[in-house]
Formats: structure tokens, C-alpha cells, sequence
């Protein structure tokens, strides 16, 4: 059963440069949520704030009544227990085989035996398409099979919440679409509280049940899924549509004189493509989560793009 | 000055690590081996010529003041009290120190520690207090060797090279050397190679900015350890004098 991760005004900056201020969202329980971005925006750093790795200037991450930035550290390697995260390049243990890496969490922090940690282990390989490759070292191996391994690493404690940054990236699209459909799968098998960290449209648009969108140095919006694809708000528009027309630029935020000239070139930004329906597990049995297609649009009024949920 | 008290925190958690259980035996084992491995060779091929040079320096100045006899006692006070265990100390942390700075700077920039960190493990008792352990043990043990061959090397120059004679040059070992010349030849070495492992530790696990941050955190973990060596080198002899009174004084 997944944990709520409450977060309160986080804000952190590197010396004079701030990444990002007054972030404040609730993953909630058991959900799977997506953290949006440009490049640059600081997801990888909110994440690891949000694990304890980095410590904020301000504000509070509530994991249960355990508040991460005020803990001594003894407690935080406590709480961390909770965590399972999945790094960029899977951050394997360049010195350990597959197998090893695999095992260290079980070996380290439980007393089981070697018999029932092979057991575990070939599970956690099995699931993530990786038996065979258990004795090859992580340099001998892909980016894409170093991230699947580091996924079974990070699944092996069985986690409560489960951090991704940027599962997709170096992964093409096939095994995309694969890892995605393992996500939905995983959850719905633990049922534990998922961020991914992503700026994978396809992704952010089909996975998760939450999404948030950092932008400029804030939490721009956050909120169910349908909220934010069917929201007029500028910027949501423009990134989670993938368009160049809209106040993101290249850099980051575009001036007044280049906003005023787009309009002027009567630019406008295309009408919101239909909502895609969301992932669902491969067994074909529901999410805790799982909300049915266009209940947010219902509940609040809203009318979905024509086409959405076909 | 943020850095300073930094290194003096973690200096300070490094010596808490050393007495929390489990102790990781398997890699101070590990790091011992890898550190003498890279070590011994140049600490050897080293002191031979700092030995032979001392005495060619030495060997010249006493014959002129006739003391010609004395060449082995200045010799071996050269190389116990100072020569080895400098050497051993800059070997440790060049030959030593940099491999530890730049294997935990990539493990650094590649996410290692951090996952390490997010699967609750510690990383200084963990990976830092074995290196620490380890560079300690080997400059000690490496000291006993540099001592050695040092000498040696004295006594082949002063002999050979110089016509001395061999029963002077060994009788007068223990004209003005004692035995708490090679104590705190050793004490120096061990704190020497502690200062060479905590300084590429934390520089390795502080380095940023991809692969170009690892080499930067090497070539600073380098150069700070070379300097802080000779400014505790100078406090340790300084205070060795006060304590230890000398023969012949």
C-alpha cells in the first residue's frame, strides 16, 4: 500500500540561482503522477529533494508525519526504506554484475537466505525482461537493459513509493511503450505511490493519474490527468502539445516583443487534441486509483476535446 | 571556509564510522591490496635515489668537517624521521589518493552514491572509512619499507660510491638515531595516509559537472593533500622535539 508524499513550500536554490520556489502538491496515495518540465527546470533536483539527497532552503516533504528536510540522519536512512527510486542511467554498482546489483538491496537490509534472494531476484528480472543477463556488468550491457536493471533494483525492497527520472530517456519508442505498460502494471500489482519525472509527452499524456507541470521556477499546475489536457492555460497548452507557439522559448520564457510578434503574425496555438485514454493494466483488472475515462471532465463540468477517450 | 567545515564534518563522521557495526572487511581488504599494489613499486624505486641523495649531500659536508663516520647516523635520522614517511605519504596520495578521488567522483557522477544513499546505506562507513582504513595501514607498513630501501640506498652510496666504510656507516645508526625516531616515523605515515584518503575521499564524493568535474576533483584532491602534508608535517616534528628529548642534547 502506497504512502502520501505531502509537499510544502519546497524551494531550493544552487547559490544565487534558485531552481525552483514555493512548491507545493500532494502525491496521493497509490497514484501514479507525472512531473512535467522543460530542460533545465530542475525535475531531477526536485526529485531528489523529495528523497532527502539534496536538502531545500525552505518548505517541508511529509512522508506520513515524518517531515525529510527536519530529520536527523539516522531517521532519513529510516525513511528511506520507503523509497525505491529509478536514477537516469540506472545508476548500477559499476563494480557488481546484474545479478548483484539486483540483490544488494535484499542483502543489505534483510537476513534472508541466498536461496530466497535468488528467488526475488529472478522474479524482479523476469519482470523487467532481464533473465539471462544476470552475470554481465553494467558496461557490457545497454542503456536501456542498465535502466531495466536499475528498475529491478529499485522494486526489490517492494518500495512504498517509487520514484522514476526519466525512465524514458535513451529508450526507443517500443521499449517506451513497453516500460510504460510495466509502470501501470506495477502499481497495480503494489500499489504504491509512483512519480515519474519526464518531458515524454506520450507519456505524461497516457501513464499517470496526476500530472504537474514545473515551469519558470514554479509548479505551474498539478492536478488529475484530464485537468491538465484539457486546460486552456498557456503553457500547459504549449508543453503538453508540443508546440512552439505559447510563452515557452527556446532558452526558456519568451519576452514581450517575441510574444507580441507571434500574435501579430496571427500564430495561434491549435485546438486541443482529444484525450487519449489512459494505460491500463495488462491482466485487465482495474488500478486502486484508476478513475474511469472522462470522470474528471464530468464531475467538473468540463467539456473534453471532441474525440477524447475513444 | 564552507568547504573547510565541511571536511571537518566529515573527517568527524569518518572517525564515527570507524567504530559502527558492521565494519566492511571485505573492502578494506580490497583497498589495502589496491592501494599496496599501486604503491609499493614507486615508493620502492623512490627512496632509493632520496637515500642515495641524502647521503651524497650529507657525505660531502661531514668529510669536510671530518665526521665522515657519522654519515650513516645522519643518514637514518634523514630517512626515519622525515624522508619516509613524506615519500610514502606523497606516493600514497598520488598513487593511491587519486585512484580513490576518481573512482568515487565517477560513482559520484554516474548516481552510484546516491543510490546507495537511497537504499540507506551510509556511504562514509560504507566506502569511506575502509579507504581511510586502508591508506592508514599501508603508509605505515609502506614507511617500514621506504625506511628500508632508503637506507640501503645510503649505505650502497656511502660505501660504494664514497669509499666509506661499511662498519661505520652501520655502527653509527645509533649514534644520534633511538627508537622513538621510527615511532614517529610510523605515526606519521598513519596520520599522512589518513590525511591522503579522507582528503580524496571527500573530494570524490563532492565532485560535480560530469567526467571534467572528476578530474578537477582529483587534481585539487592532489594538490591539497601535497600541502597539507608538509603544514602537518611541520606541527608533528615541531611537536615530536618538544616531547621526545634528544641524544646528545
Amino acid at each position: 500500500m502506497g504512502v502520501e508524499v505531502r509537499v510544502e513550500g519546497l524551494t531550493k536554490s544552487f547559490g544565487r540561482q534558485a531552481v525552483w520556489s514555493d512548491v507545493t502538491l500532494t502525491l496521493p496515495a497509490g497514484e501514479i503522477s507525472v512531473l512535467l518540465g522543460p530542460s533545465g527546470t530542475g525535475k531531477s533536483v526536485f526529485l531528489k529533494t523529495l528523497v532527502g539527497l539534496l536538502e531545500p532552503d525552505r518548505g517541508s516533504v511529509w512522508v506520513g508525519d515524518q517531515d525529510l528536510p527536519r530529520l536527523r540522519e539516522r531517521e532519513l536512512y529510516e525513511v528511506r526504506k520507503l523509497f525505491g527510486v529509478l536514477f537516469q542511467d540506472g545508476a548500477l554498482f559499476g563494480s557488481m554484475n546484474i545479478y548483484d546489483n539486483v540483490a544488494f538491496p535484499l542483502r543489505e537490509h534483510t537476513r534472508r537466505p541466498e536461496r530466497e534472494i535468488r528467488q526475488i531476484v529472478t522474479e524482479k528480472l523476469d519482470m523487467v525482461g532481464l533473465l539471462g543477463a544476470e552475470k554481465k556488468l553494467p558496461a557490457e550491457v545497454s542503456g536501456g537493459m542498465r535502466k531495466r536493471a536499475g528498475l529491478a533494483r529499485a522494486l526489490v525492497l517492494n518500495p512504498q513509493i517509487v520514484l522514476f527520472d526519466e525512465p524514458d530517456s535513451g529508450l526507443d519508442p517500443v521499449r517506451t511503450a513497453y516500460l510504460n505498460q510495466l509502470i501501470i502494471d506495477l502499481n497495480q500489482q503494489t500499489d504504491a505511490t509512483f512519480l515519474i519525472v519526464t518531458h515524454d509527452i506520450n507519456t505524461a499524456r497516457t501513464v499517470p493519474d496526476n500530472i504537474g507541470l514545473i515551469y519558470h521556477g514554479h509548479l505551474a499546475m498539478f492536478g488529475p490527468r484530464e485537468m491538465l489536457l484539457s486546460s486552456e492555460e498557456p503553457v500547459v497548452r504549449q508543453f503538453l502539445n508540443a508546440q512552439r507557439i505559447g510563452p515557452i522559448g527556446m532558452t526558456e520564457e519568451k519576452d514581450a516583443d517575441e510574444l507580441a510578434a507571434e500574435r501579430r503574425s496571427g500564430q495561434e496555438l491549435p485546438p486541443l487534441p482529444p484525450i487519449p485514454r489512459q494505460l491500463r493494466p495488462s491482466n485487465g483488472l482495474p488500478r486502486r486509483a484508476e478513475r474511469t475515462p472522462g470522470q474528471w471532465c464530468r464531475e467538473n463540468g468540463v467539456m473534453p476535446p471532441i474525440g477524447s477517450f475513444v | 571556509m564552507k568547504t573547510i567545515g565541511e571536511f571537518v564534518i566529515f573527517c568527524l563522521e569518518a572517525l564515527r564510522g570507524l567504530f559502527k557495526r558492521p565494519f566492511q572487511g571485505r573492502e578494506f581488504i580490497q583497498q589495502a591490496w589496491f592501494i599496496s599494489s599501486v604503491s609499493i613499486l614507486p615508493a620502492a624505486l623512490v627512496s632509493i635515489p632520496f637515500g642515495a641523495v641524502i647521503t651524497l649531500q650529507l657525505g660531502s659536508l661531514v668529510q669536510q668537517l671530518g665526521a665522515q663516520s657519522f654519515t650513516g647516523a645522519a643518514s637514518v635520522l634523514a630517512v626515519v624521521r622525515e624522508a619516509g614517511p613524506i615519500v610514502t605519504a606523497l606516493v600514497v596520495a598520488g598513487a593511491g589518493g587519486s585512484a580513490i578521488c576518481a573512482d568515487l567522483g565517477a560513482r559520484k557522477i554516474r548516481e552510484e552514491l546516491d543510490a546507495m544513499a537511497v537504499l540507506g546505506i551510509n556511504i562514509v562507513q560504507r566506502l569511506v572509512v575502509p579507504r581511510v582504513l586502508a591508506g592508514m595501514v599501508v603508509a605505515m607498513l609502506l614507511n617500514g619499507v621506504v625506511s628500508v630501501v632508503g637506507v640501503s640506498g645510503g649505505y650502497f652510496f656511502n660505501v660504494i660510491m664514497q669509499g666509506g666504510t661499511h662498519g661505520a656507516y652501520l655502527a653509527s645508526f645509533q649514534a644520534l638515531g633511538q627508537l622513538p625516531d621510527l615511532i614517529s616515523g610510523e605515526i606519521k605515515a598513519l596520520v599522512f595516509g589518513a590525511i591522503a584518503a579522507l582528503v580524496a575521499c571527500f573530494m570524490g564524493i563532492n565532485a560535480k559537472g560530469g567526467p571534467k568535474g572528476v578530474g578537477d576533483a582529483v587534481n585539487q584532491s592532489v594538490v591539497i593533500t601535497f600541502m597539507l602534508l608538509f603544514a602537518v608535517n611541520f606541527v608533528l616534528t615541531a611537536i615530536y622535539f618538544q616531547v621526545v628529548p634528544q641524544k646528545g642534547a
